[in-house]
């Protein structure tokens, strides 16, 4: 008898805090009582943790059972507590022996199986990090949970399995119980779906020269045309081309889709770069991220090391697009609501698609087009300036000639493309590593002109665009960025003047400067 | 009388054995008024204890502290003070205690009891 105490993981966004349970039997009428900000899911886990007790054979006391959480002031959300509650009060009640430092994550069925929780590996990330590698999952997290390099993971089905290898009494333990997950897959399943190829886009040399550079110097992208050219065809093959993600981001991107996901379901690390490709009536909250109580990680968080790819994009809310540039800048989103504060990662690569115009039949000589000059100015005024100002390459995709499209099958496909691509972000790493980048798109405009300076010869052409104002100072530094991985992608190693004249041809869309 | 009402009748006399074995001194048994009854007022030292007896033959329909519940404790506190005012006692501490008896009909009866519980 006496104080029973167990630990477990509240997760705020991505960042997992320890808590610790600490339960008490008072010798009074019988109650159960969670003190310690739970919200509802958490409160509503007293009648669970009866229940399933019960049913492993394990009764709670018939007294009043207090279950404390600490810090008091954190506020607890979901049912990932009812294990460690249930352990903290058995251990009270002496039925267990005692706990140690285990952290427990799971929820508990009303016939005493565990269940898994979301977001399982960003917990057991914390709870590693806080000092308490080993810890108890429901079997179907036990895989995730595994995935965090130190982690000593345990996956239960039952909670008589669990109090029994905690030193219950044996005696009522329902122990031959065996309970079988529906939702979840016994089998790893391929979580990447399959991203199409390359060699399916016929025709469109320049606009496919232009995904492979954005691809490989990670530069966010803006393609202009009508409908029918191939805007999404050619921006939905962009993350076949991106290169396998290395350990850490595939571990901050596996964390940020474990917590999205509305089955628990990671079964092993997400090593392609995800693709998202929200609805243009999407909300805020569904791009950035939001929700009741604690914001939940959005669109652009889930494409977070991946492609975020808006197509229509003036069709988008303005408030939507231009909160964008946060993370634009930062490769983090700070969400605030009522219940606290979340920041989630969210280091895109932004894909733009939009018509040229409201009818979208002013491409080419624009003959057919019946928008006004004012409808078209207005429509592409809703992609505001400053947001225009992070995207690299700038492309009018044309309707692919008859010529183009009769040569269906010879194309380049995804993954001959996506070797070279793999080889210019190596020699982007081994010259930006110092400088604590990865891609050329990262490099800042200070860096281009000093350390990156090219030959005043090299530059010449860009130096007189500046003078006679065609050019505007960010966008010589964007010139500069796409030039540098013109000349990885050629092997050079300094850009020369034909780079620079490629990257002066990469941005001229008809709505930028 | 009743299966039930018999079975209440036994545990209220186990019960009050039980107390006064405890050292308290049984003054009043199923004292009744408008508001409800009392199954035993006992006195310990300088409190007076209102006892609440609940008697099962076994757990399937729960424990029997389970069934007191918020509203039985405030009508035994309302109860107590009826009581204290009938018989001028007004002067001495209260206690509710509540005594569990469960009486399967073999072996011998199991006895708890719960001091001060509300």
């Amino acid at each position: 008898m006496g104080v029973g105490r167990s630990y477990c993981v509240a997760l705020v966004g991505l960042n997992g805090y320890i808590v610790e349970v600490e339960a008490d039997i008072g010798q009074t009428l019988p109650n159960f009582v969670i003190l310690g900000l739970p919200d509802a899911a958490l409160n509503e886990a007293k009648e669970r943790i009866r229940s399933a007790a019960q049913n492993s054979g394990i009764p709670l006391s018939r007294r009043k059972i207090t279950a404390n959480l600490i810090p008091a002031s954190l506020p607890k959300r979901g049912s990932g507590f009812d294990l460690a509650i249930t352990m903290a009060v058995l251990r009270a009640a002496g039925d267990i022996r005692e706990i140690g430092g285990t952290v427990f994550i799971a929820e508990l069925g009303l016939d005493g199986r565990l269940r898994p929780v979301r977001g399982i590996l960003p917990a057991v990330m914390a709870a590693v990090q806080a000092g308490y590698p080993d810890v108890v999952v429901a079997d179907a997290n036990a895989v995730e949970a595994s995935l965090v390099p130190g982690a000593n993971v345990r996956g239960y089905k039952t909670l008589a399995r669990l109090a029994f290898d905690f030193g219950a009494d044996p005696k009522d333990l329902v122990l031959d119980y065996n309970p079988v997950d529906v939702d979840v897959p016994e089998n790893e399943v391929e979580l990447t779906p399959l991203v199409p190829d390359l060699c399916d886009v016929s025709g469109q040399s320049e606009a496919r020269r232009a995904l492979e550079v954005a691809a490989a110097g990670g530069h966010h992208m803006l393609l202009t045309g009508p409908p029918g050219a191939g805007k999404t065809m050619l921006a939905e093959r962009l993350p076949g081309l991106l290169p396998d993600l290395a350990d850490t981001a595939a571990m901050e991107v596996t964390a940020i889709h474990s917590l999205a996901a509305v089955q628990p379901s990671a079964v092993r690390l997400i090593r392609r770069p995800p693709f998202e490709n929200p609805h243009h009536s999407a909300t805020s909250a569904a791009i950035i991220g939001g929700g009741s109580g604690l914001p939940r990680p959005g669109a652009a968080s889930r494409a977070h090391r991946g492609v975020l790819f808006l197509d229509e994009a003036p069709e988008y809310e303005r408030r939507v697009l231009d909160a964008l540039r946060q993370p634009l800048e930062s490769g983090e989103l700070v969400i605030h609501r009522s219940a606290g504060t979340a920041a989630y990662p969210a280091r895109f690569q932004l894909v733009l698609a939009a018509n040229p115009c409201p009818c979208g039949k002013a491409s080419g000589k624009g003959m057919d087009c019946t928008c006004t000059a004012m409808m078209r100015r207005r429509y592409f005024g809703r992609i505001s300036g400053p947001l225009l100002d992070r995207v690299d390459i700038q492309l009018q995709v044309e309707r692919v000639s008859l010529a183009d499209f009769g040569h269906a099958g010879r194309e380049e496909d995804t993954r001959t493309v996506a070797a070279r691509v793999t080889a210019a972000r190596e020699r982007q790493l081994e010259r930006l590593l110092d400088m604590g980048l990865e891609t050329n798109s990262q490099v800042p405009g200070r860096t281009l002109r000093g350390e990156l300076r090219l030959a005043p010869g090299t530059t010449r052409i860009l130096d007189t665009a500046l003078e006679r104002g065609t050019l505007t100072a960010r966008g010589y530094d964007r010139v500069l960025r796409l030039a540098w991985t013109l000349a990885d992608l050629g092997h050079s190693d300094t850009p020369d003047i034909d780079h620079i004249g490629q990257a002066l041809g990469l941005r001229q869309a008809a709505a930028a400067t | 009388m009743r299966a039930k009402d018999l079975l209440g009748r036994n545990g209220e006399a186990l019960a009050a054995d039980f107390l006064e074995n405890q050292g308290m001194r049984i003054v009043d048994r199923n004292w009744r008024c408008a508001d409800g009854e009392i199954d035993i007022v006992a006195i310990e030292g300088d409190t007076l204890v209102v006892a609440e007896v609940k008697t099962r033959k076994s757990l399937d329909y729960g424990h029997p502290f389970e069934a007191v519940g918020e509203a039985k404790l405030a009508r035994l506190h309302r109860l107590s003070s009826s009581w204290c005012r009938e018989h001028d006692l007004n002067a001495l501490r209260r206690r509710i205690d509540v005594v569990s008896v469960i009486d399967s009909g073999i072996g011998e009866p199991q006895l708890e009891h719960l001091r001060g519980v509300g």
